[in-house]
């Protein structure tokens, strides 16, 4: 399964659009996760907002779930898009900071690799509503590369 | 298991957090025991082909186990604080420690083990039947809004 994955990835790259690689993430659609196209080759990931996302209706405000998830998804697809590598990364842990509440509104995730080692990755994620310099959520993501 | 009164209450309990949670309740996420004066709640989200992570396995994306902490933890302050009491999660730090098996039920198990003016700490465990042998644990922080 590893390999299929390995192969859908370097499809998706060489056709530019990593799009179709949400085909085997089920999860990724009932979160209605989308990628904006690639931009100087940085992946960045839209979650369209939906009211079954809330979890606090008296705000209104994101779940902070949700947020976590696309914080998660952006690291992961990040690390796969920008590295090949073998095997599918896997999550070790994962550390969220809510620095704002999440409206009702679309939301937008990106990550950076911040060590490549030959084990494990550290991955930072940051998320965003209308204005990519206040960001409501940041992530500190550790994931096992071998085997 | 629970008696009919405290059953009563977590149904109580899970009706106000479906109303007031939407994405609680469209993940099926259900409150089965809590104990108020240690703050812990036992909380289940049942497995679904739409929270699967990766067709090819089945396995549950992280994403929802991290959903299911988040929500056990805060409910976790709710029990020690009243349900209703306005909380904001600060952070969230969970570890993975095994796969979820496809198809088995996710069960969380936190504990508000300490509240402070303005501050709620929490910790929990996840497993799929075997409380000995655990997929997750989380450390949470959450800030009471309440706070003067």
């Amino acid at each position: 399964m590893t390999t299929d994955w390995i192969e859908r990835i370097r499809a998706a790259k060489e056709a530019g659009d990593p799009s179709p690689l949400f085909d085997h993430v089920p999860y990724a659609r009932f979160l209605g996760l989308s990628f904006e196209l690639p931009a100087e080759g940085e992946l960045v990931l839209r979650m369209r907002y939906a009211d079954h996302l809330i979890g606090d209706s008296a705000l209104p405000a994101l779940h902070g779930g949700t947020i976590g998830a696309l914080l998660e998804s952006a690291a992961i697809f990040t690390l796969m898009w920008s590295h090949e590598g073998e095997r599918l990364p896997k999550t070790i842990n994962l550390t969220i900071d809510y620095l704002r509440s999440g409206r009702a509104t679309d939301t937008f995730a990106a990550a950076t690799i911040t060590k490549h080692g030959r084990r494990v990755a550290n991955v930072r994620a940051l998320a965003w509503q209308s204005d990519r310099e206040r960001p409501i959520a940041s992530a500190d993501a550790h994931f096992l590369l071998a085997g | 298991m629970p008696s009919p009164e405290k059953q009563a209450l977590i149904e109580q309990m899970n009706r106000g957090m479906h109303q007031f949670i939407p994405h609680n309740r469209e993940l099926g996420l259900v409150a089965t025991d809590f104990r108020h004066s240690s703050g812990e709640v036992w909380m289940k989200l049942p497995y679904a082909e739409q929270l699967v992570g990766n067709l090819d396995d089945g396995l549950l994306h992280g994403g929802a186990i991290t959903t299911l902490m988040d929500a056990a933890c805060g409910m976790a302050v709710m029990v020690r604080l009243g349900m209703g009491s306005p909380i904001a999660t600060l952070d969230l730090r969970i570890d993975y420690l095994k796969p979820a098996a496809a198809g088995r039920d996710v069960v969380a198990h936190t504990e508000c083990f300490k509240l402070t003016r303005h501050i709620a700490f929490v910790r929990g465990l996840a497993h799929t039947g075997d409380e000995k042998d655990p997929i997750a644990s989380v450390a949470a922080t959450f800030m009471r809004k309440d706070a003067s």
